[in-house]
C-alpha cells in the first residue's frame, strides 16, 4: 500500500456521502412543488434560512407563500406563466421571507416535469443566496437612476440654450413669406447652426445663415457671439462684405489661436424693389444660396472663392446679388442638409437644387414645411445639425 | 396583431394582462379557431409591439389601452365582438366596451380585478405599500433578465419554435414601459365603470389567485348588471394556462351557439 492509496481511501470515505444528505445539506435551498403551488419537499438548508420546522412548510405553504408581497405579484404574473409556457425559468431574483420577518433575496431556477403528454406534474426549484449580488444590483441601479437624471437635465440644459440661440419666432415681414426649421441630430447636445432674420431699418432687413465649427458649450459661445457682433455691425454699415469682415476681426480676437469658434455663413440683405426684393449677400466658405424661381426652376447663387470666417489670416469674402420678383424666393441651408444620405445611402450633395424643385412651386412656408418632412423621414441617415431659412415672394396671384 | 380562425365567424378579440404578451392565450385559442374569428394583439410595450408607438401622456391611465382596443376593433371593423381580458386587461375591455358600445357584443373577464389596493370595506388585496415593492421588484428583475434570459431560451433546443415566441416576448418588453404599465395596473380603481356595463358578462375566478382573490370576483359579479360568475377549479392568477379546459368550456357554455353553417 503507497501513501498514495491511502490518500485515496480517505478521499472516498469523506465521499461516501448518501443523495439524501447531498440533497438536505447542499449549498444551496432546494424544494418541490405540485403544479398549484404547493410545497411537498424542502431541503434542510433553506428551511435553515427561513428558520422554518418542516411540518410548518410541507403541505401547508405554497411557495408563493414564503415570498415578499411584491415578489408574489411577480411570481403570479410573470415566474409563473413563463415556466408553464417554457418549462423552465432561470435566475430570477425575488425575496423569501423567513419566519422572523427577515428578507432573503435570493436567485431562483425552476424546472417544471411533465407527463408524456405534457401535463405539469412538479416544480423543481432552486434557490440560491443573492444577498451580495442585490447589493450590488441595488447600487447599479442607483447609479444609473443618477445618470439619467443627469442626462435629462443635460438635455434640458442643452434644449434651452439651443432656443436661446435661434430666434423664438421670425418676424413678419411686409411683402415677404418667412420660415425657418433647425433639426437637431443629438438633442442632449448643443449644436452648431444659427440663423436670423431681423429688421436693419423701416425698409431693409438683414438675414443670415451660418455653421460654426464644433459644438457643445464652445459652439454656443461662438454662436452667441455670432449673432450679437452681426446684428450690431449691419446697423452701421449693412454691406454685406463690410459685415462679414468685421465679424472676422471679432472672431480672430476671441479664438485667440483655438482650434473651435470659426464659421462658414452668409450674410444678406433684402431692400424692397418695386413689386419685389433686391437680395445682396455674400458668403463666408459657405455653400451657395439657392433661389427658386416663379417658374420653377431653381439655381444656385453662386459665391464660389469665399473663404471661412474667423479662421485665416485675411479671408477672401464673395458677394452677389439677385432680384426676388413675385413668385420667387430665396433658400438659405447647412451642411446638415446637403451631407444628409436617403436611405439607398446616396447623399443629398449637389441634387439639392433638383430636390428642392421636385416639392413643386412651394412659399417659403410649404418649402420649410417639405424640408422639414424630408429630414424628419430620413432619421439616422442625418448625422449633423441642419438648418433651413427661406424667403420668398407671395406671387401675382396671391399665391 | 394576430388575426385568425374563421374570417366570418363572429370576432373574439383577447387582451393580454400585465406581465405577459398574447402568447398566454395560446392553450385556449385554438378552441375558438374553427367558428371565431380571432384577434391577439400585445398591449404597447409588450412582447412585439411597436415601441415608437408609446406615448406616457396617452397611457398614463387605462382608458389610453382601452382606446387601442377600440381602434383595433375599428381597424377590422369589427361587430359583435366579444372581448376577452385577463387580469388588468379585463379591466380595459370594460373600459373599451364603454367607449365603443355599437361594436362590443359581450365581455368574457379572466380574473378580473377593479381595484387591487384595499379600500375599506373593499379588499383588493394589496396595500399601496405592496405595490411600491412590486415596482422595485420589477426593476431588480429586469436588470437581472436582460443578460440572464437569452442562455434559458438558447438551452431549449428541443422546441425551438418556443424559444423565437419568447425571446419576441419577455426580452423585447420594455423596462420601462412595465414599469409606468405596473404603476397604472395596480393603481388603477375602475369599480365605477362596472355598473356601467350592459352586456353579457362572464367573470372567470380562480378558486385560488393570489393576486385577483374569489371576494374581488364575487365583487366583479355583484357590480355588472346580470353577469354570470362561472368559480374554477384552478390555482394561480392565469387559468388560461393551469385549467385552459375550464376556460374553454365556461367560454363555450356562456356564449351562444354558433349560427348554422358557421360549425
Amino acid at each position: 500500500m503507497t501513501a498514495d492509496d491511502g490518500g485515496s481511501a480517505e478521499l472516498a470515505d469523506l465521499l461516501e456521502e448518501t443523495a439524501e444528505d447531498l440533497y438536505e445539506h447542499a449549498p444551496c435551498g432546494y424544494l418541490s412543488t405540485l403544479p398549484d403551488g404547493r410545497i411537498v419537499k424542502i431541503n434542510a438548508t433553506l428551511l435553515g434560512w427561513l428558520g422554518r420546522r418542516p411540518d410548518e412548510v410541507i403541505g401547508q405553504r405554497r411557495f408563493s407563500d414564503l415570498l415578499s408581497v411584491g415578489g408574489r405579484i411577480y411570481h403570479e404574473t410573470h415566474f409563473a406563466p413563463l415556466l408553464r409556457m417554457q418549462g423552465e425559468v432561470r435566475a430570477v431574483a425575488l425575496d423569501m421571507v423567513a419566519a422572523d420577518g427577515r428578507r432573503l433575496p435570493v436567485l431562483v431556477n425552476s424546472v417544471l416535469t411533465t407527463d408524456p403528454h405534457g401535463a405539469p406534474l412538479l416544480v423543481r426549484t432552486s434557490v440560491f443566496d443573492a444577498a451580495d449580488r442585490r447589493a450590488y444590483e441595488q447600487e447599479l441601479l442607483r447609479a444609473r437612476r443618477a445618470a439619467e437624471h443627469e442626462r435629462e437635465r443635460l438635455q434640458h440644459l442643452a434644449t434651452t440654450l439651443q432656443r436661446t440661440l435661434l430666434p423664438p419666432a421670425l418676424p413678419r415681414v411686409p411683402g415677404l413669406d418667412a420660415a425657418a426649421y433647425y433639426h437637431s441630430a443629438a438633442p442632449e447636445e448643443i449644436g452648431g447652426d444659427f440663423y436670423d432674420l431681423f429688421p436693419l431699418d423701416q425698409e431693409r432687413w438683414g438675414f443670415f445663415l451660418g455653421d460654426v465649427c464644433g459644438k457643445g458649450p464652445e459652439a454656443a459661445v461662438a454662436t452667441s457671439l455670432m449673432r450679437y457682433t452681426l446684428r450690431a455691425t449691419a446697423v452701421y454699415d449693412s454691406d454685406p462684405v463690410s459685415v462679414l469682415a468685421a465679424l472676422d476681426a471679432g472672431l480672430r480676437r476671441q479664438r485667440d489661436g483655438g482650434e473651435q469658434g470659426w464659421c462658414t455663413i452668409v450674410f444678406g440683405v433684402l431692400v424692397p424693389d418695386g413689386v419685389g426684393f433686391r437680395v445682396t449677400l455674400a458668403s463666408g466658405g459657405h455653400p451657395p444660396a439657392l433661389a427658386t424661381r416663379g417658374d420653377g426652376v431653381v439655381e444656385a447663387l453662386e459665391t464660389t472663392g469665399g473663404q471661412p470666417v474667423g479662421l485665416l489670416a485675411a479671408p477672401r469674402f464673395v458677394a452677389t446679388s439677385a432680384v426676388l420678383a413675385p413668385g420667387d424666393g430665396l433658400v438659405l441651408y447647412t451642411d446638415g442638409l446637403t451631407e444628409a444620405r436617403r436611405p439607398d445611402g446616396s447623399m443629398v450633395d449637389e441634387t439639392l437644387p433638383d430636390l428642392v424643385a421636385g416639392l413643386g412651386h412651394l412659399d417659403a412656408h410649404g418649402l420649410v414645411d417639405a424640408l422639414a418632412a424630408f429630414l424628419t423621414d430620413l432619421g439616422r441617415g442625418l448625422s449633423d445639425d441642419a438648418a433651413v431659412l427661406a424667403v420668398s415672394v407671395p406671387g401675382p396671384s396671391g399665391a | 396583431m394576430t388575426v385568425g380562425g374563421r374570417a366570418d365567424g363572429r370576432p373574439m378579440v383577447f387582451a393580454h394582462g400585465f406581465g405577459c404578451d398574447q402568447n398566454m392565450w395560446r392553450l385556449v385559442t385554438p378552441a375558438f379557431a374553427d367558428d371565431h374569428r380571432l384577434v391577439l394583439f400585445d398591449h404597447v410595450g409588450a412582447g412585439g409591439s411597436a415601441l415608437t408607438a408609446w406615448d406616457p401622456e396617452r397611457y398614463a391611465t387605462l382608458e389610453g389601452y382601452a382606446r387601442d382596443v377600440v381602434e383595433i376593433c375599428e381597424e377590422l371593423d369589427l361587430t359583435d365582438a366579444v372581448l376577452v381580458g385577463h387580469s388588468v386587461g379585463a379591466s380595459i375591455c370594460v373600459l373599451a366596451a364603454a367607449q365603443a358600445p355599437s361594436r362590443i357584443g359581450a365581455l368574457v373577464l379572466v380574473g378580473p380585478s377593479p381595484r387591487y389596493i384595499d379600500d375599506p370595506p373593499y379588499r383588493g388585496g394589496f396595500s399601496e405599500a405592496d405595490i411600491e415593492e412590486l415596482l422595485e421588484s420589477l426593476d431588480s428583475n429586469y436588470l437581472g433578465w436582460s443578460g440572464a434570459m437569452a442562455p434559458v431560451i438558447m438551452g431549449n433546443p428541443e422546441r425551438p419554435e418556443l424559444a423565437a415566441e419568447l425571446t419576441n416576448s419577455f426580452c423585447r418588453t420594455d423596462p420601462e414601459i412595465a414599469r409606468h404599465f405596473a404603476r397604472v395596473t395596480f393603481t388603477a380603481d375602475n369599480r365605477d365603470d362596472l355598473g356601467r356595463v350592459d352586456l353579457p358578462t362572464l367573470v372567470l375566478q380562480c378558486r385560488d389567485d393570489a393576486i385577483a382573490p374569489p371576494e374581488v370576483g364575487t365583487y366583479v359579479h355583484r357590480s355588472v348588471p346580470g353577469s354570470t360568475l362561472v368559480v374554477l377549479d384552478a390555482t394561480g392568477h392565469c387559468p388560461q394556462l393551469s385549467a385552459p379546459d375550464q376556460v374553454i368550456t365556461a367560454i363555450r357554455g356562456f356564449l351562444p351557439p354558433a349560427a348554422p353553417g358557421t360549425t
